[in-house]
């Protein structure tokens, strides 16, 4: 098997963890989702026009949650040296573990995010937009949040430290992201901007692997 | 294949504080090197600079291969273990599957890792979750990897540590074996190991 | 491994003791000047006396840029080249850019109130990316704090500086893209007004007072970053 694979099945068990992982981030999802109406009052005409922008801020969110785990448990036993010393180089192990994270966390908000908008009163037709925005800008959140989640190595501010650093660069995946559900529902030009979001989706998973590695080299030293 | 470490004036430092100043060593292969010292005073920190995870301040370390010198980097990734104070296994995952990642990730097979646990009696205990055993068992299964992957260079950090005189015996025999073929071992040790080797006293 | 406690910054030390002085002295001569070109130029006929305002805002926001250019740059020697003294130089830099980055959006948030009717106006491309600007410094500042090891915190740091710095022009046609979107008022013109030349002159006397200024106070930081470590060095010494 090679390094790759074996790293990548260990870390989709990891973060799977028995299906308490995409529970966790879709348990946040929904829990948040429920407060809306009440925060922002029942007007369903409102809440509808809101709805696209709005899950999208909580999937952008949710995203955060198992984050701080990604790194934090191989460094704190030791696994993180047998890691960096191993087969395949730390940055291809940084890639399995934030595409882990995209697969168990970000794949499933994404494929949750068409209910949740329904029940906000947000059209079914945009679902298809929704989820493909989901997964493809689910790559960005993952992979940023894994930059966030090695630089933060073992300071203990841990997940407030992570949110800190990373939300702000969520800023171009969440407004196109948003943009494109939006267009798509105003039946504007919602290709650019889902165009845009892959674009940064998949340049975020080639680089930022060598930022995780340098954080984590840096981490063990 | 790894034939010696040749480490020259090394200078090692954590946060402000030197710890380490002019250290000559040199490990060939057949040979058992032990540090000891006080806690502190290095160790550990020596260890982690001949894998690669240390910048030294100065000075240098040398691993000798077959046709001359290899670079620290690709010669620790391919050839050396290191085992440090902690097991590295996920207490929430059953032990065979921690296992089997360990041997794999170092080059072993599912096979040889089998063949591993039964040699080192520990079949009864590889269907547990991680969490269930002491801390003998799971510095057992750590050391497995040192048996199921066969790799020139052994950095061992307080191997022995949590584990019983019967056990100590056991693990001597492999590391007999290891040395036998030409393997090295650095450990880092209070206690002597069941193995001939030579002592190099880490000052504070 | 970082060289540690600032191996002979010497010529830096020497350098910097006439330089930042001198900096200072510069910085205040063409702060007054541009005040006083600043009170000559007429009013707007739009904004009215508002746009006195802009000879502080719109230097700072010049000044929020470049100093993360300088930390960007600096981050990246430290990261290259493992120098102390680039990183002190990176970690210097940082406050003053949240210091100028933070004036720049409460005069802009000052200026805009008279302008365009509102405090804070979020369709503005250049306020929005200026607000995520000031978001990277303070987790630039935050990661910093939280790291006390001083060789553990630069490559971890630098690393986020580099990120961030990538990522700024990106958040920056983020925004602009957004805002094209959403075509809405037209009540502002995005860029503001033209720049007639009275006014030409004041901005740029005060844009490169502001720089004088950073520079002084710059590599005053720096110097205490420097003692900062040696005095470190000295007391871990003589416990040790």
């Amino acid at each position: 098997m090679s390094g790759f694979a074996v790293i990548l099945r260990r870390e989709l068990a990891l973060s799977w963890a028995g299906g308490g992982g995409p529970l966790l981030a879709l348990g946040f999802f929904v829990a948040i989702t429920s407060l809306m109406p009440l925060a922002l009052g029942a007007d369903a005409a409102r809440l509808a026009e809101a709805a696209p922008g709005l899950a999208w801020l909580v999937l952008a969110l949710a995203s955060l949650i198992s984050l701080e785990r990604l790194f934090e448990r191989d460094y704190e036993d030791g696994a993180l040296d047998l890691i960096a010393l191993g087969p395949a180089p730390l940055e291809l192990a940084a890639f399995a573990k934030a595409l882990a994270q995209w697969v168990t966390t970000q794949a499933p908000l994404a494929l949750a995010a068409p209910v949740i908008l329904a029940a906000l009163g947000a059209p079914w037709r945009l679902a298809p937009v929704t989820i493909a925005a989901g997964l493809v800008g689910g790559l960005g959140f993952a992979f940023l949040g894994g930059v966030g989640a090695a630089l933060a190595l073992g300071s203990r501010r841990g997940g407030v430290l992570i949110a800190l650093i990373v939300l702000p660069l969520f800023t171009p995946p969440v407004i196109f992201g948003a943009g494109a559900i939006e267009a798509f529902a105003a039946g504007l030009d919602w290709r650019t901007p889902l165009l845009l979001l892959s674009a940064y989706g998949l340049a975020a998973a080639a680089l930022c692997p060598f930022a995780m590695a340098a954080a984590a080299r840096n981490a063990l030293s | 294949m790894i034939k010696g470490i040749a480490i020259r004036s090394l200078a090692l430092a954590r946060g402000d504080r030197v710890l380490i100043e002019g250290l000559d060593l040199d490990v060939a292969s057949g040979e058992a090197v032990v540090l000891s010292g006080p806690n502190g005073a290095g160790k550990t920190s020596l260890l982690r600079a001949v894998a690669g995870l240390i910048r030294p301040l100065s000075g240098r370390i040398a691993i000798e291969g077959d046709l001359g010198e290899i670079p620290l980097e690709d010669a620790i990734a391919r050839e050396a273990h290191l085992i440090g104070h902690q097991d590295a296994l996920k207490t929430a995952r059953r032990a065979w599957d921690e296992v089997l990642f360990q041997v794999r990730w170092t080059g072993g097979t599912a096979d040889s890792a089998k063949a591993a646990c039964a040699r080192m009696g520990l079949n009864a205990l590889l269907d547990l979750p991680v969490r269930k055993l002491s801390a003998g068992q799971r510095r057992r299964l750590a050391l497995i990897r040192l048996s199921a992957s066969p790799r020139g260079l052994w950095l061992l950090d307080e191997p022995l540590a949590p584990l019983d005189r019967v056990q100590r015996a056991r693990f001597g025999e492999l590391m007999i074996e290891h040395l036998a073929r030409g393997g090295l071992i650095l450990a880092a040790a209070h206690d002597p190991l069941p193995v001939k080797s030579r002592t190099i006293e880490i000052a504070a | 491994m970082m060289i540690p406690a600032l191996a002979n910054p010497e010529r830096f030390m020497a350098f910097s003791r006439w330089a930042a002085p001198l900096f200072g002295a510069i910085a205040v001569v063409l702060l007054a000047a541009g005040l006083v070109l600043d009170f000559r130029a007429p009013p707007d006929y739009q904004q009215g006396y508002a746009v006195h305002i802009m000879f502080i805002h719109v230097p700072a926001a010049w000044m929020s840029l470049f100093i993360y250019a300088c930390l960007g740059g600096a981050s990246l020697l430290s990261l290259v080249f493992r120098h102390a003294l680039a990183q002190a130089a990176a970690r210097a830099a940082a406050p003053l850019g949240a210091a100028v980055t933070l004036l720049a959006l409460i005069t802009g948030s000052l200026w805009g109130k008279p302008t365009w009717g509102a405090w804070w106006v979020w369709g503005d491309p250049r306020l929005t990316s200026v607000l995520v600007l000031f978001l990277f410094y303070l987790a630039y500042l935050a990661l910093d704090a939280s790291i006390e090891d001083d060789a553990r915190a630069a490559p971890a740091t630098s690393i986020l500086a580099l990120v961030g710095l990538i990522n700024l022009p990106i958040v920056h046609f983020s925004v602009t893209w957004w805002r094209s979107l959403h075509q809405g008022s037209s009540v502002f013109r995005a860029g503001g007004p033209a720049m007639p030349a009275t006014y030409l002159a004041p901005l740029l006397v005060m844009g490169l007072a502001y720089m004088a200024g950073f520079g002084a106070l710059w590599l005053v930081r720096i110097r205490g970053e420097v003692w900062r470590r040696r005095a470190l060095a000295r007391a871990v010494r003589r416990a040790g």
